[in-house]
């Protein structure tokens, strides 16, 4: 297949061979599972269980809350001890409702949903429902339920499906250890999810500094003949779907449209074997590959573990922290955030948890722009960062968002080359917010306004109504009259 | 050609002095200083500065007859956006930010009068004499002005919650390692 350039980007050092070679290890089950009835993009799930309920493993625990949500399992069999707000692994540090859960260790099955033997000859509707009921959501951090971007083929003509086995961001090597270790699973998953949106082809891009990975997916790929495997150069971010579409179509995806309307979807490698799992087995997602990396962690390594352990745990596992880390990261070290504390549970969007220490974050104070352009040069949307911070630091949030600051995906590479260490960023990731606070706020008012107009039309019809009422009564009394006078 | 020349140039000399009389006849008399106030405002005409609508604030904005700090929903950008165009110093040591709000009945203490009902200019309360009433939070603009005519103290005005979804970064000039 040709490929095509990409701009921009740049090349950290990616420090992932510290845990590449480490094969997934299995989490025992810990005392207490946490899980949030939020875990993904969308309208929060709602529970279906109460506290003292006994479950069993893969039963239903919060049923998705809309068309965009997806839905909560018990990882294990044990009692709901509590349905509590709990702090959230999320930046912010907010509580969120969360079910918590007491395995009892037996590891009970509940009653799944049949396997579907041969997902090639049935209605897609079919592979869409239980990918829905599975509740799987995109896997490389995104959290969108994937369900509805396997319905994207009733919308757009699509011609290919792209699993994104990229993994980018440095430290994180999960994706590259379910390729490794589960390929035919991926593969398989795949080809599921192709037949859902209906492409006749996949493609499986990888990087190229992960070759044992390209090896294995091209192995368990060689028996089809619609299922592609590109090496992608290692450049980050190609992880970022809209880049990685770009390498393999030469097109780039124009801003307010989805790559769907190029004809490309794509999907995690991650996602993919989650699919697998709920098609062809009936399992939904229970536990996801965590990788724990970082200078602080004793011994980092890639970990199966079961949503909603909490992310101490899972450190103490890994040998716990040798160092007092400066900052501890839910992902990768470029696009990740920050976590409030490690208090927080395990969820189905955390593909890494990293400890870094005060050498590897490498904060340094903010100085002046020198104007060098290394930002625009590096820039891989083709923006302008410079120009968009100086507006933002003004607070011209709409001049920011004319020269595109909304394209922006915030991969960061513009504040990893910044020689003045400006947190540009941080800059584009605070307008972004603020200008979709400011849109809610505005969405409010025009409804607002709506009410208030017919709430006028209303007020002035029954203001008519009852002077209309008074003339009649007023007419009626004046015909009555006469005739009274007659008698 | 002179014949071409002459007629267009009578017919741009009539027209132009037909357009002339028209703008000095039927010109309609218009503060552009209150315009560009109105512009500044945010248009929702919620009354929560007193006045009926944001263009009868922008008319006394214009007249220096109310302060720049009169738009709760707006905050402070907008304080200061009016005090610059007005060319006064916005006092906004004074001015505290509320961020948007929401009424509340509290069911305890509601005795059914309606008299919230018939001040809600959103049609945001539903109820019935002598029933409890309740508050549809998603069409309250936290104007409060159920809250003032309120005989039992039954309505509250609560800050409306920011929710997981909505967070965002603040402004990395907030920050305290930011230089």
């Amino acid at each position: 297949m040709k490929l095509f350039p990409v701009r921009g980007g740049i090349h950290p050092d990616y420090r992932k061979d510290r845990t590449s070679e480490l094969a997934i290890v299995a989490l025992p089950l810990p005392k207490t599972l946490y899980l949030p009835l939020q875990q993904h993009i969308g309208a929060a799930a709602e529970p279906v269980v109460k506290a003292g309920d006994r479950v069993k493993k893969g039963q239903l625990l919060a049923q998705s809350g809309g068309v965009v949500s997806a839905s909560v399992h018990a990882p294990t069999s044990g009692v709901i001890s509590a349905i509590a707000e709990l702090t959230a692994p999320h930046a912010s540090g907010m509580p969120q409702p969360t079910i918590l859960l007491e395995p009892d260790g037996h590891e009970e099955w509940a009653e799944l949903p049949p396997g579907i033997p041969d997902p090639f000859s049935v209605d897609p509707n079919v592979i869409r429902a239980r990918v829905a009921e599975s509740g799987i959501v995109g896997m490389g951090g995104a959290t969108f339920p994937s369900a509805v971007k396997l319905n994207l083929g009733s919308q757009h003509k699509l011609t290919t499906l792209l699993i994104n086995g990229a993994e980018c961001e440095p430290y994180l090597t999960c994706d590259d250890r379910v390729m490794r270790e589960y390929a035919a699973d991926v593969v398989d998953g795949a080809r599921i999810m192709a037949r859902a949106l209906g492409t006749p082809k996949v493609v499986i891009g990888i990087e190229d500094n992960k070759p044992a990975a390209i090896k294995a997916i091209t192995e368990a790929a060689q028996a089809y003949t619609d299922v592609e495997v590109i090496s992608a150069p290692t450049q980050y971010p190609m992880g970022s779907e809209r880049i990685l579409v770009q390498l393999i179509t030469g097109q780039e995806t124009p801003a307010k449209k989805l790559t769907a309307d190029l004809g490309v979807v794509v999907h995690n490698v991650a996602t993919a074997k989650a699919v697998h799992e709920a098609v062809r087995f009936g399992r939904p997602l229970l536990a996801r590959v965590v990788t724990v990396s970082g200078g602080a962690v004793a011994e980092p390594k890639n970990v199966l573990a079961p949503l909603g352990v909490m992310v101490s745990e899972i450190v103490a596992f890994c040998g716990g922290l040798k160092t007092p880390p400066k900052r501890i990261v839910n992902g990768g070290p470029m696009m990740g955030q920050p976590l409030p504390t490690l208090e927080v549970p395990v969820v189905k969007g955390m593909s890494g948890i990293l400890a870094l220490t005060a050498e590897e974050t490498s904060e340094q104070p903010t100085q002046p722009c020198i104007r060098c352009g290394t930002c625009v040069t590096i820039c891989p949307c083709g923006l302008v960062p410079v120009d968009m911070a100086a507006f933002i630091r003004k607070d011209h949030l709409d001049s920011a968002a004319r020269i595109g600051v909304r394209d922006c995906v915030s991969c960061g590479s513009c504040s990893y080359v910044c020689p003045a260490h400006i947190p540009l960023v941080h800059y584009f990731n605070y307008a972004k917010g603020k200008l979709n606070a400011l849109d809610r706020e505005q969405r409010k008012t025009d409804h607002i306004g709506k009410l208030v107009e017919s709430h006028n039309v209303r007020i002035e019809k029954q203001a008519a109504a009852r002077k209309a009422a008074a003339a009649a009564a007023a007419a009626a009394a004046a015909s009555a009259n006469p005739e009274n006078r007659a008698e | 050609m002179w014949i071409a020349v002459s007629s267009l140039a009578v017919m741009g000399a009539t027209l132009g002095t037909l357009l002339g009389v028209a703008s000095r006849y039927l010109h309609v008399e218009d503060d552009p200083l209150e315009q560009e106030l109105l512009g500044i405002l945010p248009g929702a005409n919620c009354a929560q500065c007193g006045f009926v609508g944001c263009g009868q604030a922008a008319a006394a904005l214009a007249k220096g007859e109310a302060a720049v700090t009169l738009c709760p929903p707006g905050g402070k950008s907008v304080a200061e956006k009016l005090a610059k165009k007005l060319g006064v110093t916005a006092d906004l040591d004074a001015h505290e930010e509320k961020g948007p709000e929401y009424a509340e009945v509290i069911e305890d203490l509601c005795i059914g009068c309606t008299r919230c009902i018939r001040e809600c200019t959103s049609d945001a309360i539903y109820g019935a004499p002598k029933q409890m009433h309740s508050i549809l939070r998603d069409n309250c603009h936290g104007c409060s002005k159920c809250f003032k005519v309120c005989p039992t103290e039954a309505i509250k005005m609560c800050k409306v919650p920011v929710t997981m979804g909505e967070w965002h970064w603040p402004k990395p000039d907030d920050l305290p390692h930011a230089g």
